[in-house]
């Protein structure tokens, strides 16, 4: 164990283990355009971190109860009347200010609130590993197990019933599956960061991927470079961890979307 | 008798869409469902397929009846990456041999290592219809298969239709917008209208009084009559303008 002492070593495992979870998941999120969901359900989790402070339970139980309050509650709205993304901007929002006004009433407790927002990787403890892992590995097996029928769902819900697949079921699967990232991350990159683990990977994967299977294999690679780079470069320049391993991200959205374009104009050349 | 339908009504929102609909589905006959906008024509086959619930009446099928469904709109989003052979393993695993047969029967064998985004609109949809084939159905049920094929495109599909109905014996259900080539391809119209209005072969639908006054009496009667060669169809991309002036 004297490895996990190091406390680099700990934040790359940590990393690696959001990027495990959280890359594969993010591809559905991208196919099935809920880039905004991700977004709102993390937000929403500042509220758990509030409520797990006050009535003194764990940041990633109190997290992950509002994450899964949040997401069913948005999910049981959305079809009545308002447009979805209405419902995820007063939700998201509302939770989130709800969350920083009850933080506030927290006296006895000094709150780095920028470390729910942001995250502190260099913080993971050896039981934040733990939860890490076991929720990503959660996370895998879920999408494993559902793997088809989700995908079948995602493509088109009457194709799903016709099949004997229920697509309410496999959006439930995918929201309880969405509020455990969230709450696995939130120590990691923050509240604030995490739809950006979720869909950055993912968009990266998306020109280099000829079938959803790679897509997902190499958004985790991708999310993996990353973190790798991410938390390298932060040492290096002294910047924060959480964000720079988002830019890394970025770049290699960049550069995977010009290979993109390079061979689209190959292919086009042929 | 593969399905039946009885006294059918379904709600959607608070709105009757159906109501008193009977309709039975017997083995290798093809139906056509027409119908003005709105009419309830897709919601009838989501119905039969099973994705929506009564609200009154019932949907009775022949025990262990597979069901072959190509829903209306099929859009695949641009992010998701998906060859053809993938999508028809979807959302089973199925032998090569066995999708090969159905890209075959359905007139695009040579399409299994296309991406869907790639393909034209008919190559997409006898992509579907072959999706729709693996599970060797004992009833095809298509939700507008020719939307967006042109005259030839789709008089193609649907003598590639015949062609399957043939090979497996099969029932076909279809809606279609094309009056005059449903005309000439089903053996039974049902003509829609949040009811059936009137059903029977072609030529005694053509000829009802309720089928006159949903389609006018005027071209889009016409048209409904007329029977189109489909040996010199070039040039007659046009034609479709029409049927969307008699809806």
């Amino acid at each position: 164990m004297s490895l996990l002492d190091d406390f680099t070593v700990r934040a790359l495992l940590g990393g690696l283990g959001l990027a495990l979870a959280a890359a594969p998941l993010g591809c559905f999120v991208v196919w099935r355009r809920m880039a905004y969901f991700g977004d709102a359900t993390a937000h929403a989790s500042i509220l758990g971190v509030a409520l797990a402070l006050g009535f003194s339970i764990s940041i990633f139980t109190g997290a992950l109860v509002v994450a899964l309050a949040m997401a069913l509650i948005v999910t049981a709205l959305s079809g009545r009347g308002l447009a979805t993304d209405t419902i995820l901007g007063v939700m998201a929002h509302s939770a989130l200010a709800f969350g920083l006004v009850a933080v506030s009433f927290l006296p006895n407790i000094r709150v780095d609130l920028m470390a729910y927002l942001f995250g502190d990787i260099l913080a993971v403890t050896k039981i934040d590993l733990a939860i890490i892992w076991a929720g990503a590995v959660a996370v895998v097996a879920l999408l494993v197990w559902r793997w088809n029928a989700m995908l079948t769902a995602t493509l088109n819900t009457d194709l799903a019933t016709s099949t004997g697949i229920d697509p309410r079921r496999e959006q439930l699967v995918l929201t309880v599956a969405l509020a455990l990232v969230v709450a696995v991350a939130i120590k990691v990159v923050g509240a604030l960061l995490i739809a950006a683990m979720l869909v950055i990977p993912a968009a990266a994967a998306r020109p280099l991927a000829t079938t959803p299977e790679r897509m997902a294999f190499i958004s985790t690679g991708i999310a993996a470079a990353a973190v790798i780079v991410g938390l390298r470069a932060a040492f290096a320049l002294d910047t924060p961890t959480g964000p720079t391993i988002v830019c890394a991200a970025a770049l290699l959205f960049a550069i995977s979307g010009g290979i993109g374009i390079i061979t689209q104009a190959h292919k086009k050349d042929a | 008798m593969l399905i039946t339908a009885e006294g059918l009504a379904i709600k959607l929102g608070g709105k009757t869409i159906l109501h008193h609909v009977d309709l039975t589905v017997n083995r290798g006959e093809i139906i056509t469902i027409v119908g003005p906008n709105g009419s309830g024509k897709s919601t009838l086959l989501r119905a039969l397929v099973g994705a929506l619930a009564p609200s009154s009446g019932r949907v009775t099928k022949a025990a262990g009846l597979k069901i072959g469904y190509v829903p209306q709109k099929l859009q695949i989003d641009p992010t998701l990456p998906l060859t053809v052979n993938r999508f028809l393993n979807l959302p089973k695993r199925v032998a090569r041999v066995a999708t090969q047969n159905a890209l075959e029967q359905a007139g695009a064998a040579q399409l299994g290592n296309r991406q869907m985004s790639d393909l034209s609109g008919g190559q997409f949809q006898r992509v579907l219809l072959a999706r729709a084939l693996l599970s060797t159905p004992d009833v095809l049920i298509l939700d507008e298969p020719t939307q967006g094929l042109d005259q030839p495109g789709s008089a193609a599909f649907y003598q590639q239709i015949e062609q399957v109905r043939r090979d497996l014996n099969c029932a076909v259900l279809m809606v279609s917008h094309e009056l005059h080539v449903v005309m000439a391809a089903s053996d039974r119209v049902v003509c829609l209208n949040g009811h059936v209005c009137c059903e029977g072969a072609p030529e005694h639908v053509a000829s009802a009084p309720e089928y006159r006054a949903l389609f006018g009496t005027g071209t889009g009667g016409a048209l409904a009559l007329y029977r189109h060669d489909h040996n010199h169809s070039h040039d007659h991309h046009d034609h479709h303008h029409d049927h969307e002036a008699a809806e």
